[in-house]
């Protein structure tokens, strides 16, 4: 009986332990903060082409990418409480491996099939333009 | 007096453990090294590392998907645009709904920091709801598009736009049963090591969604519209 409760009090014990090294860095503040940069970060953009703010499409393209850009970010800081010391540093290398693969793999794809719809098709160039 | 008693009993408990567990080694059991010898075996935290690491092929899976979208987004084939079928309103209805059951979910992990089993549950409860009235309100929006005649199968665009949106869809729908799942591990087992770690597990699995719901309704949804 005795020699249960010790054992169960070591167990007790080491759980306190994993919890310790369990522990994230997440607190209210940073899911408030989070969360209050992410509403205007998605606001922005829906106002934007809500109201058609910008005659040239271009500039909103590019105005809107760079806020999603920016909340990605935003989330991986305050949802995902991502830094470059988490698990000793392989989050971090995971994610950068994952990126490069994303951009080669997006960027070659647009390139190449843009190309094979301008030199292939029976069509002008404006419209194979207008297709990517 | 009881704490010295504690530590002799834990070196105890870990000189069995190893010996148990090294028994081939020719490590004296005395050596109070061993312990560390043990712990390396299982890495703490490993199973959050590999979830990481799922999420990540998970990344490039949508990855290819958006890049179906952006060779394919233009192809109409003499069919409707974004700028004819979206509704912008409902989009940013379910963008709130997502990015609401995100700072949710945090919550439910801040109670169970806090070892409160009960707010926990409360919050994880929230947090499904939520997600369903996302996926509910998806599913309506997938079912007026087919009744209006612009199914999967009307135009290149439409194939890529709900093969990306449609995996999406499904991987909160995944999360939703995970989540009903853990609500029930939770009231069974209470707020365990092993509770806690797929409560981190879901986490992840959850803010990532909603990471690549910004991708979503950027790319497809507000960039559909201005074309």
């Amino acid at each position: 009986m005795s020699a249960h409760d010790h054992n169960s009090s070591v167990n007790s014990d080491l759980h306190d332990h994993h919890d310790h090294e369990d522990h994230h860095d997440s607190s209210m503040a940073d899911y408030v903060k989070g969360f209050i940069f992410s509403v205007i970060l998605t606001a922005i953009p829906f106002a934007l082409i809500m109201t058609k703010a910008f005659s040239n499409n271009k500039t909103t393209v590019f105005v809107i990418l760079a806020f999603a850009f920016v909340q990605v970010f935003v989330h991986m800081k305050y949802f995902l409480h991502m830094n470059a010391k988490s698990e000793g540093g392989w989050n971090l290398l995971a994610l950068i491996f994952t990126a490069i693969l994303v951009v080669i793999m997006f960027s070659g794809s647009v390139w190449v099939m843009y190309h094979l719809d301008n030199n292939m098709m029976p069509m002008s160039t404006q419209n194979a333009h207008d297709m990517v | 007096m009881l704490l010295q008693k504690l530590k002799r009993l834990e070196q105890r408990y870990w000189r069995a453990m190893s010996t148990n567990l090294n028994t081939s080694t020719t490590m004296s059991s005395t050596d109070t090294s061993s312990r560390f010898y043990v712990l390396e075996a299982h890495p703490e935290n490993g199973s959050l590392l590999g979830f990481w690491l799922y999420l990540m092929s998970d990344c490039l899976i949508f990855a290819c998907l958006f890049a179906a979208y952006a060779v394919l987004g233009h192809n109409y084939a003499a069919g409707p645009s974004g700028a004819d079928l979206f509704n912008l309103p409902i989009v940013a209805l379910n963008t709130a709904l997502l990015l609401l059951s995100s700072i949710t979910y945090g919550f439910a992990m801040l109670q169970m920091q806090k070892k409160d089993l009960e707010k926990t549950v409360k919050w994880l409860a929230i947090t499904g709801l939520l997600g369903a009235g996302f996926i509910f309100f998806e599913l309506s929006e997938f079912s007026e598009l087919i009744a209006d005649g612009a199914g999967p199968g009307r135009s290149g665009f439409l194939t890529s736009f709900f093969a990306l949106v449609g995996t999406h869809g499904l991987h909160v729908s995944f999360g939703i049963i995970w989540l009903v799942t853990l609500i029930f591990q939770l009231k069974k087992h209470g707020l365990t090591t092993e509770n806690k770690r797929r409560l981190m597990c879901l986490s992840l699995f959850w803010h990532f969604l909603d990471v690549v719901w910004i991708g979503v309704f950027t790319f497809l949804y507000l960039m559909g519209v201005l074309s």
